[in-house]
């Protein structure tokens, strides 16, 4: 059958179980907006592309499907690459769509022409200019296919507007095939042996759990290793909800912001057992001294993660599912062998250092009655939500503090931008989660530099009534720019300084949505519950403690043996 | 240290692209490059020539086996690979030195592929070695102009290109 390239693109979509996409429109893109006019599909009109391409992140991670993001040509592409590359650092898989100028008129730099597929080659895991209306459908299906498996990831097709618009035989390919692309599921069998002996002999392993159990739908694999392995788990930025936080076995996230605890077993542990995470240098500090004393075994889905920082002993390249479940098998295989009390008894003294350590250096904040601390706001929404809302941030100072104070149950009910750091991701993200997840709670916690790089979206949460509730951690400063500037640049702040802000209740107001301001530790609580029990959109400006840092700190370049505990400390590491 | 590379790749726009990004964007300079057509027409075999350290070389393997454009790729030595190389050069044809030239260009196996009134374009394949040494030869007559066609390898044995 003959069809139109919209057709086709809509006809796409539908065979692949898109039900909402996220985007704005202008002129390349207006035959496919066209089509969309009275499709099933779903569109979801944002004020700025670059927040489409955080809202398909954010509903591609509540929901665990592909995000759909589309937008014009030139400056709507250009707007999205931000997005796109924190889909990409974080391994989340969005299908983009741009349109483009006519093939006819590709580079003469025609009116909003950019060389989109060249803009975001580096930062998409592939991508292309469809020359072929023939190609159309075949190129629509793999590039969901490439976004959803393997390591996932966001793809862009860019859509000339002269293919939108031709007609060719319409053909859905059933199967892919890509020769040049292949993906390990399996693990090897005699590797995983290998770790499970490993793991059996160990006398501290610990687990560094990061964003591959979510994307993998392992969490429950990771628990079972962890259980009958007794393993303390330390996860990091993108792995948080992976493992219960209430769990005994739980040392939070390590890293430069991590618990003490957990880096100091990762410090001290013989055996690192790393799954689905890429030693980012936020989490190892000086990598020399990161698990000096650990033979390390590494778990994940993409083999140019393995040996890319850190050399590893017992490299496992597979599903990271799909390997701890092997790897499951096989641990409870040899501890059917040993004697287990004498086995358990070794472990013991190990996972009863760390509760000593828990108790002894809590990650813990000042309390002051004068002023909100940041910390506690996060408690409270912790309180409130009891690990059932899915929460969204931007990234900073807040970022952290919801990293450390929240108490997580779930995967995919944590959603930040942790690799590439988007500051403006959590308000934009946690539409696309709500999208993804309308049965949850979504709460959105922002900085107030962060907030004021996507506020526009507020208009969104109004149009379609989400319930949303943003809560604006405000200390009139962009806070981790300016801890920094105090801790390393002698409190010289350039440039962080936001005491000229708006209001952000009467910009709540101004898109008819209900705010309030919270400057007293009074207050904080009650306006708290009372946002959290409505059905509608609610955002909080809370004023918090202008000068709070985030503790414990590795200074950037220490080891992560070297941290920062506390303010008291600070002192004497600005000075030394 | 210089490393050569040979790949498979999908002969289509952006593939050489994605493939030379990936070394620049890590300041990597290419040595020398070919890129062209295989018995297969929707592949094409590169050969990467660059300087640089086993460890980063490792990485970078990878990084190109994970473009979905990149169908193989193999580090090559001139052991495990033929190498060949292309070498044409303009040099000045003084009177008098024109027989011992020619002697010369014979002993190399080079040929004459263009006369004009005052120099001669000669042609010459052959591995690096080969084309260092000639260059040193003729360095007398006076190079004018001397062009590399860059480095082509091909794995050695039955297997092309199969890690």
């Amino acid at each position: 059958m003959k069809m139109k390239g919209t057709e086709i693109f809509v006809e796409c979509l539908r065979r692949e179980g898109v039900e909402v996409v996220f985007g704005h429109p202008g002129g390349s893109i207006l035959p496919i907006y066209d089509r969309l006019y009275n499709a099933e599909i779903r569109h979801v009109l944002m004020r700025h592309e670059q927040a489409a391409a955080h809202a398909a992140d954010g509903y591609a991670r509540a929901s665990g499907r592909v995000g759909v993001a589309m937008a014009t040509s030139g400056p709507g592409a250009t707007n999205l690459v931000t997005g796109i590359a924190s889909a990409y650092m974080d391994s989340v898989p969005i299908v983009v769509f741009t349109g483009q100028v006519p093939l006819t008129l590709i580079g003469t730099d025609a009116f909003q022409e950019a060389d989109v597929v060249g803009i975001t080659r580096p930062c998409t895991k592939h991508n292309y200019l469809v020359v072929r209306t023939e190609d159309l459908a075949r190129t629509i299906r793999e590039a969901f296919y490439l976004a959803r498996t393997g390591r996932p990831g966001p793809v862009l097709v860019d859509l000339p507007k002269d293919i939108q618009l031709s007609e060719c035989e319409f053909e859905y390919p059933e199967q892919v095939w890509l020769r040049g692309y292949r993906v390990v599921e399996e693990g090897d069998p005699a590797a995983v042996r290998r770790a499970a002996v490993a793991i059996l002999e160990a006398e501290r392993p610990v687990i560094y759990a990061g964003g591959g159990v979510i994307a993998s739908e392992g969490a429950e694999e990771l628990r079972r290793l962890a259980e009958q392995g007794r393993i303390p788990v330390a996860t990091t930025l993108m792995g948080l909800g992976g493992f219960p936080t209430e769990h005994p076995l739980s040392l939070g996230m390590l890293g430069m912001h991590g618990s003490w605890y957990a880096n100091t077993a990762i410090t001290r542990c013989d055996l690192l057992i790393a799954i689905g995470v890429r030693f980012d240098d936020r989490v190892t500090g000086k990598i020399a001294e990161f698990a000096p004393r650990a033979r390390k075994i590494h778990i994940d889905i993409d083999p140019a993660e393995i040996n890319k920082n850190v050399r590893v002993e017992i490299p496992i390249v597979g599903d990271v599912r799909r390997v701890l479940r092997a790897l499951n098998a096989e641990m409870e295989a040899l501890l059917a062998e040993v004697e287990t009390e004498a086995w358990a008894q070794k472990r013991m003294s190990w996972i009863e250092q760390i509760a000593q350590w828990k108790r002894e250096y809590p990650l813990r904040y000042e309390w002051d009655e004068r002023v909100i601390k940041p910390q506690w706001v996060i408690e409270e929404i912790a309180r409130l939500t009891k690990g059932e809302a899915i929460v969204t941030t931007d990234v900073g100072q807040h970022q952290m503090w919801a990293a450390q104070y929240l108490r997580f149950k779930y995967p995919r009910t944590w959603i930040t931008s942790g690799g590439l750091g988007a500051m403006g991701f959590g308000l934009p993200a946690a539409i696309g989660a709500w999208f993804a997840r309308p049965d949850r709670p979504v709460v959105a916690i922002c900085g107030d530099g962060g907030f004021q790089m996507t506020m526009q979206e507020l208009a969104v949460i109004a149009e379609h009534r989400i319930p949303v509730k943003i809560v604006i951690i405000n200390n009139f400063y962009l806070g981790m720019v300016r801890q920094w500037q105090q801790l390393f640049y002698n409190r010289r702040y350039a440039a962080s300084d936001l005491r000229v802000s708006p209001d952000y209740v009467k910009i709540a107001e101004a898109y008819g949505l209900r705010g309030y301001t919270v400057r007293r530790p009074g207050e904080l609580v009650e306006v708290l519950e009372e946002a959290f029990r409505s059905e509608e959109p609610v955002l909080l400006d809370v004023h918090v403690a202008a000068e709070e840092n985030v503790y414990p700190m590795v200074p950037p370049g220490a080891s992560i043996r070297e941290m920062i505990l506390g303010p008291s400390e600070t002192e004497a590491a600005v000075k030394s | 240290m210089l490393r050569t590379l040979v790949l498979r790749v999908e002969n289509r726009p952006g593939a050489l692209a994605r493939v030379t990004g990936l070394f620049s964007a890590r300041g990597v300079n290419i040595e020398s490059l070919t890129v062209a057509r295989t018995e297969d027409p929707t592949l094409s075999h590169m050969t990467i020539v660059v300087d640089m350290d086993e460890m980063a070389l490792e990485k970078l393997v990878k990084l190109l086996d994970r473009l979905v454009d990149v169908v193989t790729v193999d580090v090559v030595d001139g052991r495990g690979a033929v190498e060949r190389e292309l070498l044409l050069v303009k040099v000045r044809q003084e009177p008098g030195q024109k027989l011992e030239l020619l002697k010369e260009a014979e002993l190399f196996r080079a040929r004459v592929v263009d006369v004009a009134p005052q120099s001669y374009v000669l042609e010459l394949t052959g591995d690096e070695e080969k084309l260092e040494a000639f260059i040193r030869v003729f360095e007398k007559y006076g190079i004018l102009e001397l062009v590399r066609s860059g480095k082509v390898a091909m794995a050695r044995g039955e297997a092309a290109g199969s890690r």
